[in-house]
C-alpha cells in the first residue's frame, strides 16, 4: 500500500498559519499530501483538525467530497434528497428542480444501493431530523461518496457509529476514494486502516509519519496535556 | 450571537471608531442624537394647528366606531373580496419573482434593481400605472407586485446568508447556483421563509386597501367616499370589516387551500383592457421626458431638470425628511410606551387581550387611513401625517416588542410591574428595539412622501399633482428624486444598525 514518492502532489503547505481574531489557529503547518496517500489526523479536540482540514478543502474543492463534522444536513430534505445533492453538478439545473418535485428512477435506484451499503435501506423518505445521530452521520456519509470524487476529506465522519460499523463506514470510504484525510478520535481505527498519521496540538503539528512506526503508548502521549 | 459579533468586528475595522466600553452607551448616543435631529425638525416642519373644532367631528367618529352600519353586503363583500385578491395574487406573483433575485443576489444590477423597485411606494406605483392601464386589474397587481419584489429579494437573500455554510461546503463548487440553492439554502430557510411570507400577505392586504384612495374599487375606496361624506358608521363598518379580516389571517389561510383562493382571486379581479403596448411604449420613451431632451436640447434638458430640482424637490424633500424625522422618534416612543400593556410578563393576564387589541387596531389601520381621519380633525399640516405614522408603526413594533418580551427568560425573584419594565425587559429588548426602528426608517420615509396624496405638503404632493395635470415628465422626475432619498435612507440605516451593534436576526420589512 506504500505511496510512490513520485505521485502528484494534491496539497502543500509551508510554514504556514492561520489566526481568527486574537485566536492562534494553526502554527507553522509544513504538510505535503500526494495523490493516493490515506492519512488519519489525530489530536484533542480544539488541537486545529476541523481548520486544517477546511484550509486543504480550499485548495482543492472541485475534486474534494467533503464530510463536515455536523454533516450539513438539510432537515427539510429527505435522505434520498440529502444524498442526491451529492452529484448536483451531473445533471442540469432543470433535472435537479424536477428531481425535488418527483424523484428520478436512475438516481433512485443508485441512492437505494447506497443506502443498502450504509445500513439506512428503509430510511430514504425519511427527514434527517427524524433520525438518530448515528444514522445521520451515515446519510452525510452517503452524501460524500455519491459525489464520486478521488479525494475524501472528512472531520470525524463516523465518530457517532458504533465500532463494528465504523468499520465497515471506514473501509466503504477508503475503497471507494484514492486519496482520504480523516480526523478520528478513535486512535485503534487509525493505526489500522491509515498509512500515515498527522498529530496536531495546540496548533502545531507534532508528528507527521507511517502509522506502522506508532504504537497506542505514542498515541496516548499525544493527547496528554 | 452572531450579527452582533460581526458587527463588533466591523465597528473595529472602521477607522477613527475605538470600541467603546458599553455597549448601553453608544445605543443611548445613537438615541439621543436622533431625539436632538428631531427637536430640530419640529421648528423647520409645517406643523401648523388650525383652529378647527375637533371634538365635535371626534365625537361623531367615535359614534361611528362604536354602531357600525353598512346597507348594501353585496358592495362591501366585493371591496372586500377585491381587496383580498389583489393582495393574494401579488403575493403569488412577488414570491418566486423575489427568490429568484435573491439566489442572484451576490450579482450587483440585481441588488440595484430589488432597492430601486421597493423604493418606490405602492402607491406612486399605482399612479404610474393608471395612467397606462386604467383603473384596472393590471394596475393593482402591479402597484403592489412590483415593489414586493424587491422586498422579497432582500430579506430572503439576508436570511440565505444567516445559514449554516456547511451544506453548501458539502455540495459539488461545480454544481449550477440555481441548483445548489434549491437543495441547500432554500430548504434550509423554508420555515422563516413561510413566517416571513405570512407577515407580508398581512402588508399586502394593507397596501390593497389604500390603494383604494387613488380609486381601485378596494375596501380604501368606500373608505374614502365614507368619511368625505361624513357617514362614519358606514366607514366604521369598513374598518372593522378589515381588522376581523387581518386578525383571522390564521385562521383561513391554509397552504392547502392556496389553489381555490388564487382561482377565486382571478375570477374576482376587475376587468382589464388588454394589454395595450404601443401606448405603453410611448410613455416609457417619450411621456415621462421632458420636452427638451426629447429634442436633443440637453443644456435645456438640465436646466428643466435644476429648475424642477430647486423649486419643487428639494424644498418638499426636507419636508418629508422633517416629518420622517419626527415620526420616527415618536413612533419609537409609542412602542415603548405601548408594548407592556399587550406584553403578559409586565402587565398581567387581565390587560393582555385589550393590550393586544388596541395594537392590533394600531398595526392593522393603514397609516393613510389614520391620517385622513386627523386631516380632518386637525386641518391640513404636517400634524396629521406625523401622529399617523408614529400610531401605526409604534403599534406595530410594539407588537413585536411584546412578543419578544413574553419569550424572556424569568425568575421567581425578578421584580414585578414598573420596575420589570424599566429595569430588565426595556434594556433587554432596546437593542432589539432600535434595529426594529431603524428597519421602518426607510418605510416610514415612503409612507411620509405618500401622505402627499391627502394634500399634505410631502413630496407625494407634488408628484399627485404633477399626475393631475398630466406633466408625467415632471412626476417620473420627483419619484425618481424621492426613490433616491429612500435608498440613500436605506444604507445609511444599516451603517448605523452595525455601528451601533444594534442588529437583528429577524427580518423585519
Amino acid at each position: 500500500m506504500s505511496v510512490n514518492a513520485d505521485a502528484a502532489i494534491l496539497f502543500q503547505l509551508q510554514q504556514f498559519d492561520l489566526t481568527l481574531g486574537k485566536h492562534r489557529v494553526l502554527h507553522n503547518i509544513n504538510l505535503t499530501v500526494r495523490q493516493g496517500e490515506k492519512i488519519a489526523i489525530i489530536g484533542p479536540s480544539g488541537a486545529g483538525k476541523s481548520s486544517l482540514l477546511e484550509v486543504l478543502y480550499r485548495q482543492q474543492p472541485q475534486q474534494i467530497a467533503l464530510c463536515p463534522q455536523q454533516g450539513g444536513l438539510v432537515d427539510m430534505l429527505s435522505v434520498y434528497n440529502n444524498i442526491f445533492m451529492g452529484g448536483l453538478e451531473r445533471h442540469s439545473s432543470v433535472y435537479n428542480l424536477l428531481n425535488l418535485i418527483r424523484s428520478f428512477n436512475t438516481p433512485r435506484a443508485e441512492i437505494q444501493q447506497l443506502c443498502n451499503e450504509l445500513g439506512l435501506e428503509d430510511k430514504l423518505w425519511h427527514s434527517p431530523d427524524r433520525l438518530s445521530g448515528g444514522q445521520r452521520q451515515r446519510v452525510a456519509v452517503g452524501r460524500a461518496l455519491y459525489r464520486q470524487q478521488p479525494v475524501f476529506l472528512g472531520d470525524e465522519p463516523v465518530s457517532a457509529l458504533d465500532p463494528l460499523q465504523a468499520e465497515n463506514i471506514l473501509q466503504l470510504l477508503i475503497n471507494r476514494h484514492n486519496t482520504l484525510l480523516v480526523s478520528l478520535h478513535n486512535r485503534r481505527l487509525a493505526l489500522a486502516h491509515f498509512d500515515r498519521v498527522l498529530a496536531l496540538r495546540a496548533g502545531e503539528l507534532v508528528y507527521d509519519g507511517p502509522a506502522a512506526a506508532l504504537t497506542s503508548n505514542d498515541l496516548d502521549a499525544f493527547y496528554a496535556s | 450571537m452572531r450579527p452582533d459579533s460581526d458587527a463588533l468586528v466591523l465597528l473595529n475595522r472602521l477607522p477613527g471608531v475605538r470600541p467603546a466600553h458599553s455597549s448601553g452607551r453608544r445605543l443611548r448616543r445613537i438615541s439621543l442624537l436622533f431625539i436632538a435631529i428631531a427637536l430640530v425638525c419640529l421648528f423647520l416642519a409645517d406643523l401648523a394647528l388650525y383652529p378647527t373644532d375637533p371634538w365635535r367631528e371626534l365625537g361623531r367618529i367615535g359614534w361611528g366606531f362604536i354602531t357600525p352600519y353598512w346597507a348594501d353586503s353585496s358592495t362591501l363583500l366585493s371591496a372586500l373580496g377585491q381587496t383580498v385578491a389583489f393582495a393574494l395574487l401579488a403575493l403569488i406573483i412577488s414570491i418566486p419573482l423575489g427568490l429568484m433575485l435573491a439566489v442572484f443576489y451576490h450579482w450587483r444590477p440585481v441588488r440595484m434593481l430589488a432597492a430601486a423597485v421597493r423604493s418606490v411606494h405602492e402607491i406612486f406605483w399605482g399612479l404610474l400605472f393608471m395612467q397606462l392601464y386604467g383603473l384596472s386589474a393590471t394596475t393593482g397587481l402591479l402597484a403592489i407586485l412590483i415593489p414586493y419584489t424587491g422586498v422579497f429579494a432582500k430579506v430572503f437573500a439576508e436570511m440565505f446568508d444567516r445559514q449554516a455554510p456547511q451544506p453548501t461546503l458539502a455540495v459539488s463548487p461545480l454544481s449550477s447556483r440555481i441548483s445548489r440553492y434549491a437543495y441547500t439554502l432554500i430548504p434550509q430557510s423554508l420555515g422563516e421563509m413561510r413566517s416571513y411570507c405570512r407577515y407580508r400577505f398581512e402588508c399586502a392586504l394593507r397596501s390593497s386597501a389604500i390603494l383604494g384612495f387613488i380609486g381601485l374599487p378596494t375596501l380604501g375606496f368606500h373608505l374614502e367616499t365614507a368619511f368625505k361624506q361624513g357617514q362614519y358608521s358606514e366607514a366604521a363598518a369598513l374598518l372593522w370589516v378589515f381588522f376581523i379580516l387581518i386578525a383571522s389571517i390564521r385562521f383561513w389561510l391554509r397552504g392547502w387551500l392556496l389553489p381555490v383562493y388564487a382561482a377565486l382571486a382571478i375570477w374576482l379581479l376587475p376587468q382589464s383592457p388588454p394589454l395595450g403596448s404601443s401606448y405603453a411604449w410611448q410613455f416609457i420613451s417619450q411621456d415621462i421626458w421632458p420636452r427638451a431632451l426629447q429634442q436633443g436640447d440637453l443644456a435645456g434638458a438640465a436646466a428643466w431638470y435644476w429648475r424642477e430640482f430647486s423649486q419643487v424637490a428639494w424644498p418638499a424633500l426636507l419636508q418629508t425628511l422633517y416629518l420622517t424625522q419626527i415620526a420616527l422618534v415618536l413612533t419609537g416612543v409609542i412602542a415603548l410606551l405601548c408594548y407592556p400593556l399587550a406584553s403578559q410578563a409586565i402587565s398581567g393576564r387581565a390587560l393582555r387581550w385589550p393590550g393586544r387589541l388596541l395594537l392590533l387596531i394600531m398595526r392593522s389601520t393603514p397609516e393613510i387611513m389614520i391620517a385622513f381621519i386627523l386631516l380632518l380633525l386637525l386641518g391640513p399640516s404636517g400634524l396629521p401625517a406625523v401622529l399617523a405614522l408614529a400610531l401605526h408603526n409604534g403599534g406595530l413594533i410594539a407588537f413585536l416588542l411584546a412578543n419578544h418580551s413574553e419569550q424572556q427568560p424569568q425568575r421567581a425573584d425578578d421584580p414585578k410591574g414598573i420596575n420589570r419594565y424599566l429595569y430588565l425587559h426595556t434594556p433587554r429588548l432596546y437593542p432589539g428595539f432600535l434595529a426594529f426602528l431603524f428597519y421602518r426608517w426607510e418605510v416610514i420615509l415612503r409612507e411620509s412622501a405618500m401622505m402627499g396624496i391627502l394634500g399634505i405638503a410631502t413630496i407625494g404632493f407634488y408628484i399627485d399633482s404633477a399626475f393631475e395635470e398630466i406633466r408625467y415628465d415632471k412626476a417620473f422626475f420627483l419619484i425618481v428624486v424621492a426613490a433616491a432619498l429612500n435608498i440613500l435612507i436605506d444604507s445609511l440605516s444599516r451603517r448605523i444598525r452595525r455601528r451601533a451593534g444594534a442588529d437583528l436576526s429577524a427580518g423585519v420589512g
